[in-house]
């Protein structure tokens, strides 16, 4: 035996496979490899199949993180992220990164992935073409998106569809290019081609087939695109997404066998018998793969023979393709190109744009087509996996698997006659028989918890509706998708219902609400006790007692936490403005507190940060002293309102802006509502304060004040919507009052204004506000009334005594004792 | 192991903690709705958080850095997370309390 078992492993390529395959050795084989990772991206491992709905907006970055930082470290991986691999050195058995770093391997996995192929035309290099095929890509289509300017998308299959829907939703005016006569014709016959390029047209985006590129024009930037029959189509963006190159450079040079990839056996292995390959690089074959099946396939055979066990081997499977465009279904599978020895079942329904073929052979289904309706694809890929000879059910076949034995069944009847060892998620390999028998075991009720213990349906999500199936199926009663969410497992009432009730049955204390309302537990739980706590307050302002228990950290000790425990404290700077005084009296606190950092907000004023819990009392007594008051820059509450300088100092003001701003701030600070609240004003449409991504803004004009809101820049961006115009600067001041008590008496905790917006209707909102003066008046006066109670400085309230304790230890025990 | 007293029922909050300084770690002292005591030590098992700060409810505190929700019993994660933090042995006595602390713990810090 050798001194140490534990092996170096070392893997270029950050991507699903690799990642995939960790997890399995891990699990296999744990303890037997010190891992190391090279990443020439300088991120995590992320679903790369989710990119598409991260460019619609439907999904977010951190929402498609596969394995965290935290993973790495719990694994005690080495992740260099942002090296890329220079030189294997298959000798020495190293390998060197381009920032010089060289590690030495007992194992290497090469999981270089591929490159989006640029096609050689005059012009590609402009600065505006773009790949489609990580974040960096993702982003750069936002941006562009921002512009709300013409894009070409060079390519009408998967990924280019998926693009240009998404870029069409970002605001862009998109044509697709595609050089065959119909879309997607690799997975599609020409009958479902014409039926997506409808369903694609339908969204405003325009399709030209048998469209061949001559050039990408433009003088130092795109600006559109050349065809060969001399057509040009302009644009500022233009994305070429035509196909794939596998990665084989690297492996090339290495002296290892390549052809269209690396060339490896079924166990994953190179012609090096050390290195191994996985991924979109790898030729196993004669086949490379794109699709993430089968690379979670060979991330799984890799990761058992690097355990040790060099039995399981590679098998190529048809892999369904599918369309991630929200509201385009479509389903593909296998072969279904025509031929003398094939059969074709077609079922068409052209008001209902669907359209569905099987090709058979020897009476055996070899191909799928499904648009339109696809939720019998997985019957069919199951009919096709076991080569059931389908006689007995042929003149039924097409209509699907609810029809097979008599009376059509419903659908939940088919998910229910599918047998266990029936594929959902082709994404994840994973059967019926897996998914319900954890649901089962595990006692899991939501479809989160089913995708964290099964991976069934988190990559793609588009098996999502099967697995909603089974979950009802296996649950029964106890799973309805639909309902009602409810706040939090306390109860079974969601958060409208509760603030209904709160009015109806007059319920003034959290244990009132609790016990009428039959809270399942005897004092709620971190989720629900912050939004009761809300919905007194802003229902009984003048009775309610804040019951600080429920508040969170930070809204109990009006200072922000920071990750080492430390905390951060903000005042107020009205509007933005500040003064000599005011900043000697900042620099005195910083330097008697020995406060270590201090930082310009962008709300427009000064963060205090790394100050000790103890310290804050005297912090705020002596900022007090100086005449600030809290700047809530911790509560779901008013924040800032930011200005520019406006008529008073600004060539282009056309209004006091600043004068506004700080005129609503001192109306409206302390008052709490159930997100956090921004506002800003600006002097002109120039909008310096940036006031249209905002939660309300105002833009200033000649004829008086455009109130705009349901803005966001945060983990959404999204431009305001146009309350109205109004003439005075009090107009201004009661409509925004007005929208934010009537956002304050609807909105659900921690739901922001914009997607409280969204929930109630601009139209409806606009309604109440601007028109209906009668309501507007309402709202404006229970603001007004609240503020009474509101508009207490927590600050100065806390250094006069109240709930001292907070600030102190209860005892200090030991310290004596152990110096005896 | 010695008893130290820490003080009285009454200097906690309902639902809510203080905390107690010893040599080697804060502890955190909730007080729950039904006046129970328990001490843990102050310290999330998820990336160190300061657990007297989080909102207490029923027998748990959820971690106000990234909302893990720790039994005040068992020092156990609960839900999906897995970690554990210390618990310390509390006595009531008519509303005083004292902690245990072991004499290692004292030794440590001399």
């Amino acid at each position: 035996m050798p001194e140490t078992d534990i092996q170096k492993l070392v893997i270029i390529g950050n991507g699903m496979a690799p990642g995939r395959m960790l997890e399995h050795l891990f699990e296999q084989a744990p303890g037997r490899y010190q891992v190391t990772i090279f990443n020439a991206e300088p991120r995590v491992n992320y679903d790369r199949i989710m990119l598409s709905p991260v460019l619609a907006g439907e999904k977010t970055y951190e929402q498609i993180v596969i394995h965290g930082d935290g993973w790495y470290i719990e694994n005690g991986i080495t992740l260099y992220k942002g090296h890329r691999i220079v030189a294997i050195d298959r000798a020495a058995k190293t390998v060197t990164s381009d920032q010089g770093i060289t590690e030495g391997y007992d194992k290497l996995v090469i999981a270089t992935g591929s490159a989006p192929f640029i096609i050689p035309v005059p012009g590609k290099n402009l600065p505006g073409v773009i790949s489609y095929r990580d974040l960096d890509d993702v982003e750069a289509m936002l941006l562009a998106a921002q512009s709300r300017e013409k894009a070409v998308v060079i390519g009408g299959g998967l990924l280019g569809l998926e693009a240009a829907a998404g870029l069409a939703q970002r605001g862009m005016d998109v044509t697709v290019l595609h050089v065959n006569p119909t879309l997607m014709e690799r997975q599609l016959d020409p009958a479902a081609g014409y039926l997506l390029q409808r369903a694609v047209e339908g969204r405003g985006i325009r399709v030209i087939c048998k469209a061949n590129t001559k050039a990408v024009i433009g003088d130092g930037k795109v600006e559109g695109v050349e065809l060969d029959d001399g057509r040009i189509i302009p644009a500022t963006l233009v994305v070429m997404a035509v196909g794939i190159r596998p990665n084989i450079g690297l492996a090339k040079e290495a002296g290892l066998a390549v052809n269209r990839g690396i060339v490896v056996d079924t166990g994953m292995q190179t012609s090096d018998g050390d290195i191994y390959s996985v991924g979109e690089c790898a030729e196993v074959d004669g086949m490379v793969y794109g699709l993430v099946a089968p690379l979670y396939e060979m991330a799984r055979i890799a990761a058992s023979h690097l355990a040790g066990d060099a039995k399981p081997a590679f098998v190529h499977s048809d892999t369904p393709t599918k369309l991630k465009v929200t509201g385009i279904d479509l389903y593909s599978l296998g072969d279904f190109a025509d031929a003398d020895d094939r059969q074709e079942i077609v079922l068409r329904d052209a008001t209902a744009g669907i359209y569905k073929r099987l090709v058979l052979k020897d009476n055996r289904i070899i191909g799928t087509v499904l648009y339109g309706e696809t939720g019998d694809g997985a019957w069919f890929n199951d009919l096709k996996k076991k080569a059931v000879d389908i006689s007995d059910m042929r003149d039924t076949l097409i209509f699907g698997q609810a029809y097979q034995g008599g009376a059509p069944l419903d659908p939940m009847a088919a998910v229910a006659a599918l047998p266990d060892d029936a594929e959902i998620c082709g994404c994840n390999g994973v059967c019926k028989g897996k998914i319900t028998s954890t649901i089962t075991a595990k006692g899991l009720t939501s479809l989160d918890e089913v995708r964290a213990h099964t991976k069934a349906s988190a990559s793609c999500g588009t098996c999502t509706g099967l697995v909603e199936q089974l979950m009802s199926m296996t649950l029964g009663d106890a799973y309805n998708p639909k309902a009602v969410q409810p706040m939090c497992p306390c109860t079974e009432l969601g958060h409208d219902d509760v603030r209904r009730l709160i009015k109806a049955k007059g319920l003034k204390t959290i244990p009132a609400v609790m016990q009428e309302l039959e809270w399942k537990t005897s004092c709620g739980c971190a989720k629900c006790r912050p939004a009761l706590n809300y919905y007194l307050v802003c229902d009984w302002p003048d009775e309610y007692a804040d019951d600080y228990q429920s508040r969170f950290i930070n809204e109990r000790v009006h200072a922000n936490i920071q990750k080492d425990g430390t905390y951060s404290v903000v005042p107020r700077m009205w509007g933005g403005v500040t003064n000599a005084a005011e900043l000697r009296a900042i620099a005195d606190v910083v330097d008697k507190f020995e406060i270590p950092m201090v930082k310009v907000t962008g709300g427009q004023r000064i963060d205090l940060l790394g100050i000790e819990k103890e310290d804050l009392p005297a912090v705020w007594a002596d900022l007090g002293k100086a005449g600030f008051v809290s700047g809530q820059a911790y509560a779901k509450g008013l924040r800032t309102v930011k200005t520019c300088v406006g008529s008073d100092w600004c060539r282009f003001g056309t209004q006091d802006s600043t004068g506004l701003g700080i005129r609503l701030e001192k109306f409206m600070w302390g008052s709490w509502t159930p997100a956090k609240l921004k506002l800003a004003v600006s002097g002109c449409p120039r909008n310096c304060a940036e006031a249209t991504c905002k939660d309300i803004g105002v833009i200033c004009v000649d004829s008086g004040f455009e109130i705009h809101f349901a803005g966001a820049a945060g983990l959404d961006i999204k431009g305001t919507e146009v309350l109205g115009l109004v003439h005075t600067e009090d107009d201004a001041l009661e409509h925004i009052v007005a929208l934010a008590q009537m956002y304050r008496e609807q909105g659900r905790y921690l739901e922001r204004i914009y997607r409280w917006a969204k929930r109630i209707g601009l139209d409806e909102i606009r309604r109440q506000i601007m028109t209906d003066e009668e309501k507007r008046r309402g709202y404006y006066d229970r603001f007004v009334f609240s503020q009474k109670f509101a508009q207490v400085d927590p600050w100065s309230e806390r250094v006069s005594g109240k709930d001292k304790h907070e600030f102190k230890p209860m005892a200090t025990v030991g310290f004596n004792q152990a110096a005896e | 192991m010695n008893w130290y007293p820490i003080g009285d029922i009454s200097d906690i909050p309902l639902l809510g903690a203080r905390c107690v300084k010893t040599p080697q770690m804060k502890i955190a002292v909730f007080r729950t709705d039904e006046h129970e005591v328990h001490a843990i030590e102050n310290r999330c098992p998820h990336k160190g958080g300061p657990l007297s700060e989080g909102i207490v409810h029923g027998t748990s505190v959820t971690c106000p850095l990234h909302n893990w929700v720790i039994s005040l019993e068992t020092g156990r994660a609960l839900g999906a997370d897995e970690g554990e933090v210390r618990v310390i042995p509390i006595r009531n006595e008519d509303g005083k309390l004292f902690i245990a602390l072991e004499n290692v713990m004292l030794e440590a810090a001399e």
